[in-house]
């Protein structure tokens, strides 16, 4: 199917990008990696006036060091993140969940900004950038801000990002020697999550003395498992304890029920998906 | 006359050939419909309903009318698709109900996806902006969405001119057929008795979609003297003389071209509405125009398959003896007829019985109306349905008596010194061995291991159990005797065409009526004409799929091509050979009762001297010097009517490992020996095989197509019809037994259809054999993780059964239905 | 109306195209090259793959402004002087087609994946492939071409073609 005609801009920085939006007004939409937007787009879910394609803004792209943070491009592909030292060594999560984004065409396209803007529930990226405690810089006409994830994401597809503003770059905290696993659980390989956990633990001589846990699609956003962080803390590292404090994963969640899958089904699934998880983590 | 060598090509059948057809494929020089571009081509978009069941009111056209690139926008009584009737070629009985069957909407729609009207633009996407614009004032009507419900008095009714939402009712009792005994007796007799049983399952088809790759498309230029349609079918014949009959249009002015088509799987035998509205709006406008469906218009629209409840009863004596066969299905045909969609269940009544020693069977089939896309042939096409029943069935009742499942279907089935054999629903198979299959199949799947494997899991309490699954079937396909389709009431016949022209150069020109889409028709026929007129395998090309060249036939569906169009060929040849022998030995001056033809070659007996057939050929072209009284033409044409089905089987085996925490079901081994007689060539009976497993195996595990309450589709997109990838399946180890079948020349019997009919009950046996050690005795196809874990659940009394809600995922953000993304968003 | 200048399977194209054009109905409908085709409408089917600057895409989910600049392969660029690619080669000698529909993309995606991972096992092949869907072969052929030609494109295998072509543009 062909989408609906729409005017298309290529700015080639990020200030040329927020007029364009203000340009724009109410019916101008970005375009990141379109590997959501463009099919959006073809079955003509929507329909914008104005398509601002970021491709063009060189400084969206690419991931560097700063201080005890690593920051990351809105811009730069998943298949990028997953090659990137940098993330590899110390933001293993975003890299290991990113490898189970949709395939090898789509992760040559598709950004990491782009996905974390559309907040698809379903998506894999939100709940390790919650899990990590990522920051969101967004620019808009007053300059920069930066948005924690926890405020971040709003609800189903929606996000803290204004409507005339541009996610231009995920800031992560290092989590250098922490293991990590994105467990992923759907029906076919091309199918979206029914529900997936994000996990980053550190585990010192036995002990597991850190952890990170995030949910997806437990909720119309991504959710951070904070009992089972706390249960985990400081135990000794067992099938038996993980497994135990994975018990309380489905706290503070309000998943949907649908064709895949019954609310009490998902609930159990983010139990037993913890558990795993954490253990595949924690290697 | 020089003698010639005999360099003729060594025996081609039997050759695992590379394929004739894949050079172009594999370089992109297709020619699929969607690529025909003819100068002026105007495109179509097609306004369909929303609604499942809705009344027509007014209908505006003048905003989109105002589209740049706008030729037309027409309305059902615009181009008269309100009055047509598309044909139904398959009235099962004397008395079926069959409503009007419209191109387009008049008055009322009775599926979401059916067109009301229609768009003509100088640009697909003109077109498509163009039709967003059409405004259709609907007053909806109830759905009828629950075939149990409306077959219930008060029911509303689909087609309220029809009175009823039963279409038909189609029964065989073999007590009355004078097959076997009567079911009922039988049945009422072994609940009577001490030493027998009955057992009784209810069994659902879920409904699937074909997904052929290529959507569907249709192009006709109207400018010739003949009417030109290229379209994406499996049936160019049929469509001809179909769209002759309904539009009445002079046959002779038609000529129907299927180019590269992009798979069927009997998604593409039809007399689609879109085929004749682009015919319509052509004629109308003088015009070339082009319809391209998109891939939800396909899923929507697209005739859907299976769709069945079965409820089965078994008479069993306690030590495994079957003693009577009862079914009863209620069939969901949709809101309208397709070509063939009433026979579909009907070509199942044969199959129930499957490869065992049935007393007393009885069938009855009633076929129901609903507000949902009408449903028609998917590969296997009501044997797949039935083989499932029973095999299932085979399962639940040796777990009822406490035999083991291979066992108990040892106990019953044909022996293979019993062939040919006469069934209790009237078919003779003629040839099979079950034993060696089974034998061979048993041995590479090591069955005896797994079962020690499951076992030990099962001590120990793994969270991931083993489960083994048999399906040992058959099915009659070779579609088909043409008495046999008369005795059914089937509007056509079954046999097939096939013409040899011999080329002056000595080439072969061979015309079929068959039609491929994916078969490998080119190499394997090549390689039969091959061997039978002993030319080279290069030197025969294979013609198809345009009525110009080919003008009789009917076309590729229910696993014919070879065991029927095959046979034609080799008719064919035979008089190829029987009209070049009198030449050639006027050519060696020898008498014909003295010349023999091997390999290519007419020889005198007794001599070195010969003529080769292409040398002939060369010979007829010149015609200076030929024996009196004959024609100096070598071609031949030759029609056959096979005078049974063909009835290949097999042991397909599966072994699933079930996730019991999440319910996941995961392949872990899949074994299947088939025997489908001759094997013409092994690589593409391989591949057939292949690709037939995972639709099976897709329809256990994966696929289905649900309607919510609204009557709308919840699978309208790839991302909710849920295919499966490579990453979703395994290897399969596959190998073939043959028994040649005894009832045409090649002793071939199909294959296109083996591995759908026989994989899908293996797997569904695999996964309850898993389980049930749970208590689980059943779980709707298909077996999604959700389904296995509630099954477990509910079995085991730790949670209650959670409800499925009717929404597509909400994670599945393209899904067509998922209304909770707000339009836009930052992307 | 946008202008864009792009590089097809080795041949320079400048062209005004609207800014909703998809790349494969740029390919397919301006440039006549409909080797590539179209199979679905939410990039689940991955017909469609060319390589774009030396990575597999779908054609269906990018613009054809977005290609401007840019290198494209499809499948009817990989034959060098009548010789075709080693997985096109690999894919007629394991019968890993059938109707031929996806193809193009497999093949194209197989060459990417090669390009990345010369030595695939056969679960990498199938999770290399998942973007693109077959309805004829069950896969099984497929899996096995892509590793048949990983073999013949080894430096030192007698390949008919040399195995830098993989993953690379035109």
């Amino acid at each position: 199917m062909i989408p609906a005609s729409f005017d298309y801009v290529r700015p080639t920085s990020v200030a040329e990008a927020v007029q364009a939006l203000a340009d724009g007004g109410d019916d101008a939409k970005i375009l990141a990696g379109g590997q959501s937007f463009i099919p959006v787009l073809r079955l003509r879910m929507g329909d914008p006036s104005l398509v601002v394609d970021l491709g063009g803004i060189a400084e969206l792209r690419g991931v560097r060091e700063e201080g005890d943070k690593i920051v990351v491009g809105a811009m730069t592909t998943h298949h990028d993140v997953t090659r990137d030292d940098l993330l590899n060594q110390h933001v293993k999560l975003i890299s290991e969940a990113t490898k189970t984004v949709a395939d090898f065409q789509v992760r040559h396209r598709g950004t990491l900004g782009g996905a974390l803007a559309h907040a698809d529930p379903a998506g894999d990226l939100a709940a390790p950038a919650l899990a990590l405690d990522a920051e969101f810089v967004i620019a808009g006409a007053n300059g920069e801000r930066t948005v924690a994830a926890g405020d971040f994401f709003e609800d189903y597809f929606t996000t803290a990002i204004g409507p005339q503003e541009i996610l231009t770059a995920i800031r992560f905290p290092k989590y250098t020697g922490w293991g990590a696993r994105y467990e992923k659980f759907n029906r076919v390989a091309q199918a979206w999550s029914i529900v997936a956990v994000a996990a980053t633990v550190k585990v010192e001589g036995g002990t597991i003395t850190d952890a990170r846990i995030g949910l997806t699609n437990m909720a119309g956003t991504p959710v951070r498992a904070r009992g089972v962080e706390s249960a985990l803390v400081g135990q000794t590292m067992s099938e038996e304890t993980v497994r135990a404090a994975a018990q309380a994963a489905a706290e503070g969640t309000s998943p949907t029920s649908d064709a895949d899958a019954g609310s009490d089904y998902r609930e159990h699934l983010a139990k037993v998906l913890t558990g795993r998880a954490v253990l595949a983590a924690a290697g | 006359m020089t003698t010639v060598e005999n360099n003729a090509p060594a025996q081609e059948i039997g050759r695992d050939r590379r394929r004739k057809e894949d050079r172009r494929l594999i370089t992109g020089r297709t020619r699929w419909t969607d690529n025909q571009a003819l100068t002026g081509l105007l495109h179509l978009s097609i306004v369909r309903s929303p609604f499942a069941h809705a009344e027509i009111g007014s209908i505006d056209t003048s905003a989109a009318k105002q589209i740049p690139g706008v030729v037309a926008v027409y309305t059902a009584s615009d181009i008269g698709a309100d009055a047509v009737q598309l044909p139904c070629a398959w009235p099962i009985t004397k008395d079926m109900k069959s409503p009007q069957r419209p191109a387009l909407a008049g008055s009322r729609v009775n599926f979401a996806g059916e067109g009301v009207a229609v768009v003509v633009a100088r640009s697909a996407a003109a077109a498509k902006d163009a039709a967003e614009l059409v405004e259709v004032d609907y007053t909806e009507l109830e759905p009828v969405l629950d075939m149990e419900e409306a077959l219930k008095e008060g029911a509303t009714l689909v087609h309220p001119e029809l009175g009823t939402n039963e279409n038909a009712q189609w029964v065989f009792d073999s007590g009355e057929a004078g097959s076997g005994g009567s079911a009922t007796e039988a049945l009422s007799a072994a609940e009577k008795a001490d030493d027998q049983v009955v057992i009784t399952r209810r069994f659902r088809q879920q409904r699937l979609v074909p997904v052929f790759m290529e959507p569907r498309s249709t192009v006709v230029d109207p400018s010739g003297e003949q009417l030109v349609m290229w379209s994406s079918t499996q049936v160019p014949h049929i469509l001809k003389t179909m769209l002759a009959l309904t539009l009445g249009l002079p046959e002779h002015k038609i000529r129907v071209i299927a180019p590269d088509v992009g798979g069927g799987f009997g998604g593409k035998i039809a007399v689609a509405p879109e085929e004749v509205v682009t015919l319509l709006v052509a004629q109308k406008l003088g015009k070339p125009v082009k319809w391209t469906e998109t891939r939800s218009e396909s899923l929507l629209t697209a005739h859907h398959g299976r769709d069945q409840i079965q409820d089965i009863s078994m008479a069993v004596t306690k030590d495994g003896i079957i003693k009577g066969l009862d079914v009863k299905l209620l069939a969901d045909m949709g809101a309208y007829l397709g070509l063939v969609g009433p026979g579909v269940p009907i070509l199942g009544a044969f199959m129930f019985n499957a490869i065992y020693k049935i007393p007393a069977y009885r069938f009855d089939c009633t076929n129901v109306f609903t507000t949902k896309t009408l449903t028609d042939a998917y590969r296997g096409a009501g044997r797949p349905e039935a083989t499932f029943g029973i095999e299932r069935m085979m399962d639940e009742v040796a777990v009822e008596l406490g035999l083991e499942p291979m066992e108990f279907r040892k106990k019953n089935w044909i022996k293979h010194e019993e062939f040919p054999f006469t069934t209790v629903s009237t078919l003779t198979y003629d040839t099979g061995n079950y034993e060696a299959a089974t034998d061979q199949a048993m041995q590479m799947f090591d069955y005896d291991g797994l079962r020690r494997e499951q076992e030990e899991r099962r001590k120990r309490g793994d969270v991931k159990q083993l489960g083994l699954g048999i399906s040992t079937f058959t099915e009659m396909c070779g579609l088909a005797p043409s008495r046999v389709l008369g005795s059914l009431d089937y509007g056509a016949g079954g046999w097939e065409t096939a013409s040899i022209r011999m080329l002056p150069t000595g080439k072969a020109e061979v015309v079929v009526g068959v039609s491929p889409h994916g078969q490998g028709h080119e190499t394997a026929f090549s390689q039969i004409i091959a061997d039978k007129l002993g030319v080279p395998f290069e030197d025969v090309e294979i013609l198809h799929g345009d009525t110009q060249s080919s003008y009789r036939g009917l076309d590729t569906y229910g696993s014919r091509s070879l065991a029927v169009g095959g046979i034609a060929m080799v008719k064919a040849a035979e008089k190829v050979v029987a009209k070049a022998k009198p030449i050639a030995a006027h050519m060696l001056e020898a008498s014909e009762d003295d010349i023999e033809f091997t390999a290519g070659k007419f020889s005198v007996k007794g001599t070195d001297k010969g003529v080769g057939i292409q040398d002939v050929a060369l010979a007829v072209f010149a015609a200076h010097d030929y024996p009196e009284g004959i024609e100096p033409d070598i071609d031949a044409h030759a029609t056959f009517d096979p005078e049974n089905f063909s009835y290949p089987h097999g042991t397909h085996l599966c072994a699933v490992e079930v996730d019991t925490e999440t319910g996941f079901v995961q392949l872990h081994k899949y074994v299947c020996v088939d025997d489908v007689g001759t094997v013409i060539n092994p690589l593409i009976v391989e591949g057939q095989i292949h690709g037939g497993l995972a639709q099976g195996i897709a329809q256990a595990l994966f696929e289905e197509a649900p309607y919510d309450e609204s009557g709308t589709l919840l699978s309208g997109t790839l991302v909710d019809y849920t295919l499966p990838s490579a990453a979703d399946l395994i290897n399969f180890d596959t190998a073939n037994t043959s028994t040649p079948s005894t009832t045409n020349p090649l002793g071939v019997k199909g294959v296109g259809e083996a591995g759908t009919i026989a994989s899908t009950p293996a797997v569904v046996n695999a996964v309850l054999d898993a389980v049930r050690q749970y208590g689980v005795s059943d779980i709707d196809m298909p077996t999604t993780p959700f389904r296995v874990w509630t099954a477990i659940n509910s079995a085991k009394g730790t949670a209650g059964r959670a409800d499925e809600a009717d929404v597509a995922s909400p994670g599945a953000g393209l899904g067509s239905t998922a209304k909770d993304m707000p339009e836009g968003g930052n992307l | 109306m946008a202008r864009i200048r792009t590089t097809v399977d080795g041949l320079v194209y400048e062209d005004d195209v609207e800014p909703r054009m998809l790349l494969v109905q740029y390919l397919r409908e301006r440039l006549g090259k409909t080797g590539t085709v179209i199979g679905c409408d939410t990039s689940n089917c991955g017909a469609c793959t060319v390589h774009l600057d030396g990575l597999s895409v779908k054609s269906c989910s990018v613009l054809a402004v977005q290609a401007n600049g840019s290198e494209v392969l499809t499948v009817e660029g990989l034959e060098r002087d009548g010789q075709l690619h080693p997985v096109q080669q690999a894919f007629h000698d394991n019968h890993a087609l059938q109707c031929g529909y996806c193809t193009p993309g497999m093949i194209m995606q197989s060459i990417d994946l090669l390009g990345d991972n010369p030595d695939p096992t056969e679960q990498e092949v199938r999770e290399g492939i998942e973007g693109n869907l077959c309805r004829c072969t069950g896969y099984q052929n497929i899996v096995r071409a892509v590793q048949d030609a990983a073999q013949k494109m080894k430096p030192g295998a007698t390949a008919s073609q040399p195995a830098s072509v993989a993953g690379g543009g035109a």
